[in-house]
C-alpha cells in the first residue's frame, strides 16, 4: 500500500508541474480532473483496512464532483469564451515550472519541519504533495490573467488541503469535509457564472481588466 | 575482467552503427517499407572512406581538425561507459562529469568547425545545436546526480550496478535521460534527421560542408554517440541480473540497447517534430524531472 501511496503522491506532484507549465486551458483542465480523480481513489487507498461508509461517501464525492461535475463546468466556460490558450500570463511558463520546482524543495523542507500526523509510515510523501499542490494553486491564482486558469488555480489549491485533509481523515467529522467540497462546488459554479459575464463584458478572459471598473 | 572490459569496447566499435540500422528498420516496419538494409550505416561509413576530401578555400585549420577531434573524443567516452555490470577500462570516482563534458568537447569542435566555413546557413544550426545542448545538460546532469546520491558512488561502473529497480527516482531519471538521448542524438520530436530543409535543420545542417573520410568519422562518432548515451540509460533503468554469467550480462546489456533502439523508431513513427518554439519546453520538462528526482532521493 505505501507503495502505491508513494506513487499516487508523485504523479499529484508531477502534475503539479505540468499544469505551471502548459498553457492550453482544455489540457489543464483535464490534468485538474485526473487529480480529483487520484485523491478520490487517495482517500480509499490510505484507509485501506478500516473502510467505513463514511469514508467511501467522501472519496465517492470527491471522486464524482472534481473528476467530472467540475471539468464539464470548465469545459463549458471554455466552449462559452472561445478561448483556447493563456496568452500573455504574468510569470512565463517556464519561468513558472522553475518557480514550480522552488516550492517543491521548500514543501520537502516544511515537510521535515512538521512532523505530523506520524503514526502514517506513508506521509513523508503525503505532507509535501499536498504542500506542493497547495502552493501552485495559489501560484496559478497570482500569475495568471485568465479568469479561467484562476479559477483552476483554486481547485488545485482546495486540491491540496484535502491532500492534508486525507492523513488526519478519521479526526475531521464528516460535516466539516463535506462542507469544504460543497463550499468549493458552489464557489466554482459562482465563478463559472462571473466567468461568463467578464466574457461578455471584455469579450475575453482576463481578469486584470477588472481594475478599470474602480471609479 | 581487464580483458572483458576490452572486449566490451572492441563490442562497441563494431556494433555501434547497429543501431541506426535497427532504428530504420522499425521506422520501415511502421511504414510498411522494406527499409534499406540493417548495415547501411557501415556501407555509408566505408564509401566516404575510400573518397577523397574536398576543402573550401575559406575553411582554416579549424574545419579539418573538428571531425578527428569529434571522434577522438567520443572514443575516450567509450572508455568511460562501463557495459553489463563489468567497469570499465578507465573507471574512477566523478568520471561522470568527465563524461558529459567530453560529449560536449565534440559538440564543441563539431561547431567550431561549422562556425569555420562561414556559411550562415550552418552557422545557424551551430547557434539551435548550442543552445538545446545548453537545455539538455541541466537534465542529463542533475539526473546523474541524482542517481549519485542514491547509490553513493561518483563512478558510472560503481553507480550503474547499485541502482535500484523501478524505484521511482530511477524511472524519473530514465525518461528524462531519454529526452536527452533523442535530442544529443537528432532524433524526431527534436530533430529530424532525415530532412534537409533549412528552417527545420539542426545537426545535419553543421556538416553538410564535410566530405569524404571527414564525413566518415563523423557519421562513425555519432553512432558511438548514441551507442554511449544508450548504455547510460540502460544501466540505470535495466539492472544487470546478479549471478549470471559475466558474458551473460554483456548479451543482456546489448540486447537492452537494441531494445532501446527499437523504442527510438517507435517513438519517431508515432511522432512528429516539434516546433522549435516548442523544444525548449520539452528539455525544461526533462531538467523538471531530473530535478524533482534529485529533490526525492535528498529527502
Amino acid at each position: 500500500m505505501d507503495s502505491a501511496i508513494e506513487i499516487m503522491m508523485i504523479l499529484l506532484m508531477l502534475s503539479d508541474m505540468a499544469l505551471l507549465g502548459l498553457s492550453r486551458l482544455r489540457t489543464c483542465i483535464s490534468i485538474v480532473s485526473f487529480q480529483g480523480m487520484l485523491l478520490g481513489l487517495l482517500a480509499l487507498v490510505t484507509q485501506f483496512t478500516a473502510l467505513t461508509p463514511r469514508l467511501i461517501l467522501i472519496a465517492a464525492a470527491s471522486f464524482i464532483i472534481k473528476g467530472f461535475v467540475f471539468p464539464f463546468l470548465l469545459r463549458r466556460g471554455i466552449r462559452e469564451a472561445g478561448t483556447q490558450h493563456e496568452i500573455q500570463p504574468y510569470i512565463g511558463y517556464i519561468m513558472s515550472v522553475i518557480a514550480g520546482l522552488v516550492m517543491l524543495g521548500v514543501s520537502f523542507w516544511l515537510g521535515t519541519k512538521l512532523p505530523l500526523f506520524t503514526g502514517n509510515s506513508s506521509s513523508s510523501l503525503i505532507i509535501p504533495a499536498a504542500l506542493t499542490t497547495l502552493f501552485t494553486g495559489l501560484f496559478l491564482i497570482i500569475a495568471r490573467k485568465n479568469a479561467l486558469n484562476q479559477c483552476l488555480g483554486y481547485i488545485i489549491m482546495e486540491n491540496g488541503i484535502y491532500t492534508f485533509g486525507i492523513v488526519s481523515v478519521v479526526e475531521i467529522p464528516l460535516l466539516v469535509e463535506l462542507g469544504i467540497l460543497l463550499d468549493v462546488f458552489v464557489a466554482v459554479f459562482v465563478m463559472g457564472i462571473a466567468i461568463y459575464h467578464i466574457n461578455r463584458e471584455f469579450d475575453h478572459l482576463d481578469a486584470d481588466r477588472l481594475n478599470i471598473l474602480k471609479g | 575482467m581487464r580483458t572483458l572490459s576490452f572486449i566490451n569496447i572492441l563490442l562497441g566499435l563494431l556494433l555501434a552503427p547497429l543501431l541506426l540500422g535497427i532504428i530504420n528498420k522499425t521506422k520501415a516496419f511502421y511504414a510498411g517499407r522494406t527499409g534499406q538494409s540493417l548495415l547501411q550505416a557501415y556501407y555509408d561509413i566505408i564509401k566516404q572512406l575510400r573518397k577523397g576530401a574536398v576543402y573550401s578555400k575559406t575553411t582554416s585549420w579549424i574545419f579539418r581538425t573538428g571531425p578527428t577531434l569529434g571522434l577522438a573524443a567520443v572514443l575516450l567516452g567509450l572508455v568511460i561507459v562501463p557495459l553489463g555490470g563489468i567497469p570499465a577500462p578507465l573507471a574512477f570516482s566523478g568520471d561522470m562529469l568527465l563524461l558529459a563534458y567530453i560529449l560536449g568537447l565534440m559538440r564543441f569542435f563539431t561547431v567550431i568547425a561549422a562556425l569555420d566555413t562561414g556559411s550562415s546557413f550552418e552557422g545557424m544550426g551551430a547557434s539551435r545545436e548550442v543552445l538545446y545542448s545548453a537545455l539538455a545538460e541541466p537534465a542529463l546532469l542533475v539526473g546523474l546526480a541524482a542517481i549519485a546520491r542514491e547509490t553513493h558512488f561518483l563512478s558510472l561502473s560503481q553507480m550503474m550496478p547499485a541502482v535500484s529497480f523501478l524505484s521511482p527516482e530511477v524511472v524519473l531519471v530514465t525518461v528524462a535521460l531519454l529526452i536527452v538521448f533523442l535530442c544529443e542524438n537528432a532524433r524526431i520530436p527534436i530533430d529530424d534527421p532525415n530532412t534537409h530543409l533549412e528552417l527545420t535543420m539542426i545537426h545535419e545542417v553543421m556538416v553538410l560542408d564535410h566530405g569524404g573520410p571527414d564525413f566518415a568519422f563523423i557519421l562513425y562518432s555519432s553512432a558511438l554517440k548514441m551507442w554511449i548515451l544508450g548504455l547510460i540509460i540502460i544501466g540505470i533503468f535495466l539492472p544487470y541480473p546478479a549471478g549470471y554469467s559475466p558474458y551473460m550480462q554483456v548479451v543482456y546489456a546489448i540486447f537492452g540497447l537494441f531494445l532501446l533502439a527499437v523504442i527510438v523508431g517507435v517513438i519517431e513513427s508515432s511522432m512528429a517534430r516539434l516546433r522549435l518554439i516548442r523544444i525548449p519546453q520539452l528539455l525544461v520538462a526533462a531538467s523538471t524531472l531530473s530535478a524533482f528526482a534529485f529533490i526525492l532521493v535528498l529527502r
